[in-house]
C-alpha cells in the first residue's frame, strides 16, 4: 500500500466516523438495543474479507485458507443471525393502537 | 480498471450508503425495520459482488460454509428468548472479532509465510492491530456471554497485582507485535501476539461486574466496529472501512451514554470491582432501618385510589420474566381511566435499551416509555411508583448522601411520589452492594417476593373488583 492509498483510506474511514456519529447520536434510547444488535450485524462486514480469504486454490486446504474458512463461518454467523434477530426484536416494537 | 473490477466497487458503494441509509432509519421505531432491511440489503450486495472477484473459485468451500452459518445464526436467532438479548449480542459480537481475527491472520499467513513476500510497512502494521482487536474483542466477548447468561459468576472477579499483570501482558503483545512486524514469516512472534491477546480478553472483563455490561457490551461492540475497520486497511477495502467506521461510533457513543447515567468515567469502569471494596463506606446499617410492608391485596386498592402510577422496571423485572404480567397491570389500570407510564433509566438492565425490547415483546407501546429526563419532574405528581426489580437507579443516597458511593449518579426521582411500591425479592443490597435509603421511607410499602407472582395476585385482586 502506497502513501496516497492510505491518505485515501484515512479520509474514508474519518469522514464515516462523522457520518456514524451524526446518525447514532439522533437514534432514541428505546431503540439502543436494536441499534446495537444492528450495527453488531454490519460489523460483519469482514465477511467480505472472509470470502477473499476462502476464494484461491480450490481444493488446497493451506493453513491460510483454513483460517479464511474459519473467519468465514463465525462472520456468516454474526451477519445472519445478527438480521435475524434484529429484525426479530423490531417487529415487536408498536405504537399505542388509536 | 476491468468492468469486472469497475461492477465490484460500484457494488461496495451502493453497500456502503445503505449501510448508512439503514442506520439513520434506525432512529425511529415506524422506519427501524426498514432500515435493518436496507442494511441487510447492503450486506448481500457487498456478498454478492466479492463472489465475481476472480480469485474466488472455491465454491464448494464457500458455499458450505455459508450454507452452515446461516443455518446456525438463522436458528440462534429464532429461539433466543428476549431476556437472553444482551448475552446474544455479546455472543455475536464475539464472533464478528473472531472473523476479523482470522481474516487478518490468514493475510499474513498466506502472503508472509505460504508465499514468502513480504507485507509492505503500513499492512504489516495494520494487520496485527487487526489480529490484537480482533482477539480481545472475541474472548472479551466470550466472558461477557459468560456473566449475562449466568455461566460465569456475574460477580467481578478481583486479584491483587491484577492491573500489573494486565499492564506486564500488555507491554508483551506490543513487543510480540513490533517483531511480527519486523519478521512477519516468523510464526512464533504472530501466535505469541495472538495468545495475549487473547488472555487479556479474559482478563480485562473478568473484573467487571454484572450491571456495569451495559457499558462492557457497548465497547466490545465498538471494538468489534474497529476491528472490522482495521481488516479493512489490511485488504485495502473502503466497505470494512465505512461499515466498521459506523459500528465504532455507535459502540462508542453507547459508552458515553452509559457511562454517564452511572456518573463514573470508562477507566473506573474498565478497571472493575466497582461496590466490592467501598460497599460499606455508607453510614447506615441493615439493623437500624424500618421498612413498612404491603400484600399484594392492600396494594390493588391503593392502585384503585390512584389517579397516576408510573412503573420503573429493572433487571429484576428481566429475571423474574414479569414483563407480560406487568403489561396486563397497565392495561387493568387504564381501564379504569388511571394514567400509566414507564420511567425507564438509562441503565436499567444488562445492555442500552433492554427494558424497552422487553415491554415491547410483551406488547407495551413504546411511547408509554418516558425517558429519564423528561419523567423525572412528573414522579412529585404521581400517585404510585411501582418499582420492579431496580435498586440502584431510584435511590436517593445518589442526591443526598456525598459519602455513598453512588453518589453522583443521575437517578430516577420516584421517592417523590406520595407512594411507593417495591417489589423486590428480600432486603439484599442492589449492585453497588449498598442500603438503598428509599426503602426505609414512610412514603415506602415493600411488596416481598418473586416480581411476577405479586404482580400477578395483584391483578388477580384488581380483576375481582372491577
Amino acid at each position: 500500500m502506497d502513501t496516497q492509498t492510505l491518505i485515501t483510506l484515512l479520509y474514508v474511514l474519518i469522514l464515516a466516523t462523522f457520518v456514524g456519529f451524526e446518525l447514532i447520536t439522533k437514534v432514541p434510547p428505546t431503540l439502543h438495543t436494536p441499534l446495537m444488535s444492528g450495527s453488531n450485524a454490519i460489523s460483519g462486514i469482514t465477511i467480505v474479507g472472509a470470502i477473499l480469504a476462502t476464494g484461491p486454490e480450490p481444493g488446497n486446504f493451506a493453513i491460510s485458507k483454513i483460517l479464511g474458512i474459519a473467519a468465514l463461518l463465525f462472520a456468516t454467523i454474526n451477519v445472519v443471525g445478527g438480521y435475524a434477530v434484529t429484525d426479530r426484536m423490531l417487529q415487536m416494537f408498536k405504537k399505542k393502537k388509536k | 480498471m476491468t468492468n469486472r473490477e469497475l461492477i465490484i466497487a460500484l457494488g461496495y458503494l451502493v453497500a456502503s450508503v445503505l449501510f448508512i441509509l439503514g442506520i439513520k432509519l434506525l432512529g425511529k421505531p415506524s422506519t427501524a425495520r426498514r432500515g435493518n432491511l436496507y442494511s441487510a440489503v447492503g450486506m448481500l450486495i457487498a456478498v454478492g459482488v466479492t463472489l465475481m472477484h476472480q480469485n474466488i473459485l472455491s465454491w464448494t468451500e464457500i458455499f458450505a460454509t455459508i450454507l452452515v452459518g446461516s443455518a446456525i445464526g438463522l436458528i440462534a436467532a429464532k429461539r433466543v428468548e428476549m431476556t437472553q438479548m444482551p448475552e446474544m449480542v455479546a455472543l455475536f459480537n464475539g464472533f464478528g472479532g473472531a472473523a476479523s481475527m482470522f481474516v487478518a491472520t490468514s493475510e499474513q499467513w498466506h502472503v508472509a509465510i505460504e508465499q514468502g513476500g513480504s507485507p509492505e510497512l503500513i499492512t504489516a502494521i495494520t494487520t496485527v492491530i487487526s489480529i490484537i482487536i480482533g482477539a480481545i474483542t472475541l474472548t472479551g466477548s466470550l466472558i461477557a456471554y459468560g456473566k449475562l447468561s449466568g455461566k460465569v459468576s456475574g460477580k467481578a472477579i478481583v486479584f491483587s497485582g491484577q492491573h500489573l499483570l494486565n499492564l506486564v501482558l500488555a507491554l508483551a503483545m506490543v513487543g510480540a507485535a513490533v517483531w511480527s512486524i519486523q519478521a512477519p514469516a516468523n510464526v512464533v512472534p504472530l501466535l505469541l501476539m495472538l495468545g495475549i491477546a487473547l488472555l487479556l480478553g479474559v482478563l480485562t472483563v473478568i473484573p467487571i461486574g454484572g450491571a456495569d455490561m451495559p457499558v462492557v457490551v457497548s465497547l466490545l461492540n465498538s471494538y468489534s466496529g474497529i476491528a472490522a475497520c482495521a481488516t479493512g486497511f489490511v485488504l485495502n477495502n473502503q466497505v470494512l472501512i465505512i461499515a466498521g467506521a459506523l459500528v465504532g461510533a455507535s459502540g462508542l457513543i453507547l459508552t458515553q451514554i452509559m457511562c454517564k447515567a452511572m456518573n463514573r468515567s470508562l477507566v473506573n469502569v474498565l478497571l472493575g470491582g466497582f461496590g466490592q471494596t467501598g460497599g460499606s463506606g455508607s453510614g447506615a446499617g441493615s439493623s437500624d432501618m424500618v421498612v413498612k410492608e404491603v400484600h399484594p391485596e392492600e396494594a390493588a386498592m391503593l392502585f384503585d385510589g390512584a389517579s397516576s402510577v408510573i412503573i420503573v422496571p429493572g433487571y429484576g423485572m428481566a429475571v423474574a420474566q414479569a414483563q407480560h404480567v406487568v403489561r396486563e397491570l397497565m392495561e387493568l389500570l387504564e381501564k379504569r381511566g388511571i394514567d400509566v407510564k414507564f420511567a425507564i433509566h438509562p441503565v436499567a438492565g444488562r445492555m442500552p435499551g433492554h427494558m424497552n425490547v422487553l415491554l415491547a415483546e410483551a406488547n407495551v407501546p413504546y411511547d408509554k416509555l418516558v425517558e429519564m429526563e423528561q419523567i423525572n419532574d412528573e414522579f412529585a405528581n404521581t400517585d404510585v411508583v411501582l418499582v420492579i426489580g431496580a435498586n440502584d437507579v431510584v435511590n436517593p443516597a445518589a442526591l443526598k448522601d456525598p459519602n455513598s458511593p453512588i453518589y453522583g449518579m443521575p437517578i430516577l426521582n420516584a421517592y417523590q411520589a406520595k407512594t411507593v411500591i417495591v417489589c423486590k425479592r428480600s432486603m439484599n443490597p442492589g449492585y453497588a452492594g449498598i442500603e438503598n435509603e428509599l426503602f426505609g421511607y414512610p412514603n415506602t410499602l415493600m411488596m416481598f417476593g418473586d416480581a411476577k407472582k405479586t404482580i400477578t395476585e395483584v391483578v388477580n385482586e384488581l380483576k375481582e373488583n372491577a
